[in-house]
């Protein structure tokens, strides 16, 4: 409780340019979310609640199962839940819909780059093209200035530079900056990220000192869009209701000389790196060194292929610099939770861009980002081809 | 925050005379209009003075009002009823692409079953074809249920036309005079109809009460089975007070209704015009169909309604948009799209739903605030600009 003073005063990044106006906060029903809306109120902030409606799931009914979906983001558990903080802390509050957006920019991207190969990051896609974008876009129509979200992350104006950068939240454990990267400066200076100086154990703390009816709520882990969690399911379903064609599921597993040495399920059941799940016994580990949709083949080797020193991104967006004009050294981190290595960025043509590794990285995987650090600095980040 | 109400469509505030006629049937007049003593006499007499009133506003005989808890309770009543009545999976039901959820989904529930439906379309007024409505009908077809006036454009069915067609096939007819009941004068002889649902909390009753009426002789299959409330036809210990306030609110609109509907009809058309005259490029969906009094809905292209919804909302300002899903979220209206609207006009459609209690004064309200809210949607739009350069 006395807790709670410290953190709403002590620790909040300064921000005069947003203490006026009403915010608008992005509310999943989570205790994040909710977190941000008792902390903005309690700094003075007029604020309203948009909760967005992102999928029907009552589609796909044969993911269904039997009991009723619970604890997962934007079931109508989450709506209720966001609704009740809402009421709680006497705000107002609107579920808005989004379902045709996220599905275009997020659900149906996600399942053809599986179909293809490729391991994608949905919810990088959903912060850029749907929380950013459309979201943000409605909250100002409806009169708020900025959008706050429950992300742990920093933003913060550079004023030698001009430039808004984004920073990996104070507490490391939950730094959600890696899915940031493809934040625009426009989206950046319209965004607040009141955790990013929080630890969750604080947010926890917060929730509780503002007897949030959320605060011990669990953790949703999961895709929000895959309710059982079982994603190679989710895919089958969604492109069997979309008329997507499926390759013919059934396929080869071949080692790196191209030697037949088992079957696979299908494509999109596998990611680079993976070693489980490939369905047969072998003397000696062995690892998907890469996927081929096009001959429908999973190829495999052991560990030390797996490791690469370079590799190509595309759809490159600088953040916390402009595109630099030559080489760049950087600490790069290939996927969520990957140890930032030391590498050079080198920038190609259009917003393309090779990053080489001091040293090998295993299981570089196309699909995943490779996002820039310049310590706690996100300086950009773009698409492994 | 002043706030102004423009949305009577979705609901009504109990008129105080109705709610000082219910007050005595919760405490002092308690009984249970079945009881045989005393006590249950005065329900009684209480229920069948309010099956008069309700009769009387519709042209009916109290012996064919039935007491339900609602619109939704008489939809399913009426529809299931005939099907089941008529021997069920092999029959015809005839429908149209705009009816409210309570019928539409009532008609999906009978195909899952068997029976064969056909949902007439409308024309971009919103306006039943006579001429394919007769094409559609076949030896099993044994219920028209049709609409009398749409909850989103507030367009009235020609009903009497309708019933005549049904009456010359021998087909039941139903209505769901939700939104029409207490607005527009009905007259159940005059238009032929063999059923009619309506709802109390759209006239200035409390929610939960409606009825059903059913023309005498008409052969359905009741929906609850119990006891021998209403004559066994709809069972469950009557809502009195409910009914009560149903009786009243519907004797008030009968004797107020040609009144209320020429006064709100004027601030309607005021509200109208002038956001017409204000906001550029604005439209009223099925103008030139003949429409409840008090209903109005506009396009404003290159605004997402519900982000005006929110933003109006945010100012004071309560309208609607399409219907709403479990969440809370809006939904693209099936009638929008019905009348051919393509999907970013049925985004961008507003209606606004004036009441009995509605003032001059909320209209400048709402010219006040709805045009500034328009722009300032249009301005971070990208698609108004767009559509702003290409016409240039």
């Amino acid at each position: 409780m006395s807790m709670n003073a410290s953190i709403e005063f002590d620790t909040l990044p300064e921000r005069p340019e947003a203490q006026r106006g009403l915010v608008a906060i992005a509310m999943s029903g989570g205790v994040d979310s909710s977190a941000v809306a008792a902390l903005l109120q309690q700094q003075g902030h007029a604020v309203v609640g948009l909760t967005m409606q992102l999928w029907n799931h009552r589609r796909l009914p044969e993911l269904q199962g039997d009991g009723p979906v619970q604890h997962r983001c934007c079931s109508l558990d989450d709506v209720y839940d966001a609704k009740s903080v809402a009421q709680h802390l006497n705000f107002p509050h609107y579920v808005v819909n989004f379902e045709e957006q996220f599905e275009a920019r997020v659900v149906r991207p996600f399942v053809e780059q599986y179909l293809a190969g490729r391991t994608p990051i949905a919810c990088t896609n959903c912060n850029t093209d749907v929380k950013f974008e459309p979201l943000l876009r409605m909250a100002r129509q409806i009169g708020a200035e900025r959008l706050a979200t429950g992300h742990y992350a920093r933003i913060r104006r550079n004023e030698e530079s001009g430039r808004w950068e984004l920073l990996r939240a104070r507490d490391d454990s939950k730094d959600q900056s890696y899915f940031l990267w493809g934040l625009s400066q426009e989206q950046l200076s319209r965004s607040d990220f009141p955790l990013g100086e929080l630890t969750k154990q604080e947010v926890r703390e917060l929730a509780r000192g503002a007897n949030l009816p959320v605060a011990e709520k669990p953790e949703s882990m999961e895709l929000c869009f895959v309710p059982t969690g079982n994603y190679v399911q989710f895919i089958h379903a969604y492109s069997k209701e979309r008329g997507i064609p499926l390759q013919n599921s059934s396929g080869e597993i071949v080692n790196e000389a191209g030697d037949v040495i088992g079957r696979h399920n299908g494509v999109h059941g596998f990611t680079i790196g993976q070693r489980k799940g490939l369905g047969f016994a072998a003397g000696k580990a062995l690892y998907v060194l890469s996927i081929d949709p096009e001959k429908n083949r999973v190829i495999v080797g052991e560990d030390d292929v797996l490791r690469k020193t370079n590799c190509e991104l595309e759809e490159v967006n600088w953040v916390s610099v402009e595109k630099p004009p030559a080489s760049l050294r950087v600490f790069a981190k290939i996927r969520h939770k990957h140890e930032p290595a030391p590498a050079t960025i080198e920038p190609l043509d259009s917003n393309r861009a090779r990053v080489n590794f001091d040293a090998p990285q295993r299981a570089i995987t196309p699909g995943q980002a490779a996002v820039f650090y310049d310590g706690d600095r996100v300086l950009g980040g773009g698409w492994i081809r | 925050m002043n706030r102004v109400y423009l949305d009577f469509n979705a609901t009504t505030p109990v008129e105080p005379a109705v709610l000082d006629a219910m007050l005595p049937y919760f405490s002092a007049d308690f009984g249970n209009a079945a009881s045989i003593h005393t006590t249950g006499q005065r329900a009684r007499a209480a229920v069948e003075t309010a099956r008069e009133q309700v009769a009387a506003l519709i042209g009916a005989r109290p012996r064919e009002i039935v007491f339900t808890s609602g619109g939704t309770e008489s939809d399913n009543h009426a529809i299931f009823g005939i099907v089941e009545a008529a021997g069920g999976h092999d029959k015809h039901v005839v429908t149209t692409t705009i009816e409210h959820e309570a019928v539409l989904n009532v008609c999906q529930a009978l195909e899952k079953r068997g029976t064969k439906v056909t949902y007439v379309p409308v024309d971009s007024h919103g306006q039943i074809a006579l001429k394919e409505l007769r094409r559609v009908l076949r030896p099993e077809t044994v219920l028209i249920t049709i609409m009398h006036a749409n909850n989103e454009l507030g367009t009235v069915q020609p009903l009497e036309e309708i019933g005549r067609i049904a009456k010359e096939a021998d087909i039941y007819f139903h209505t769901d005079a939700v939104q029409s009941a207490g607005k527009i004068p009905i007259d159940v002889t005059a238009l032929e109809v063999d059923l009619l649902s309506l709802s109390g909390h759209k006239f200035y009753a409390p929610k939960g009460i409606g009825a059903l009426y059913i023309r005498g002789g008409t052969r359905l299959r009741q929906l609850l089975y119990g006891g021998h409330h209403q004559r066994g036809f709809r069972p469950g210990t009557e809502n009195v007070a409910g009914i009560v306030g149903l009786g009243k609110a519907a004797e008030i609109a009968r004797r107020s209704l040609a009144d209320d509907a020429k006064r709100v009809a004027l601030l309607r058309d005021e509200l109208q015009r002038g956001l017409l005259e204000r906001v550029p490029q604005s439209r009223v969906n099925a103008a030139a169909a003949l429409r409840t009094p008090n209903t109005t809905n506009l396009i404003f292209p290159g605004v997402g309604g519900e982000a005006l919804l929110i933003a109006l909302d945010l100012k004071g300002l309560a309208c609607s948009t399409g219907a709403a899903c479990s969440s809370g979220a809006v939904e693209p209206s099936h009638v929008l799209t019905a009348i051919g609207l393509p999907p970013e006009e049925a985004r961008a459609s507003l209606r606004f739903s004036l009441g009995r209690h509605t003032t001059p004064a909320d209209i400048d309200f709402a010219l006040s605030v709805v045009p500034a809210a328009v722009a300032q949607l249009r301005e971070l739009s990208p698609t108004y600009r767009k559509e702003a350069t290409a016409r240039s």
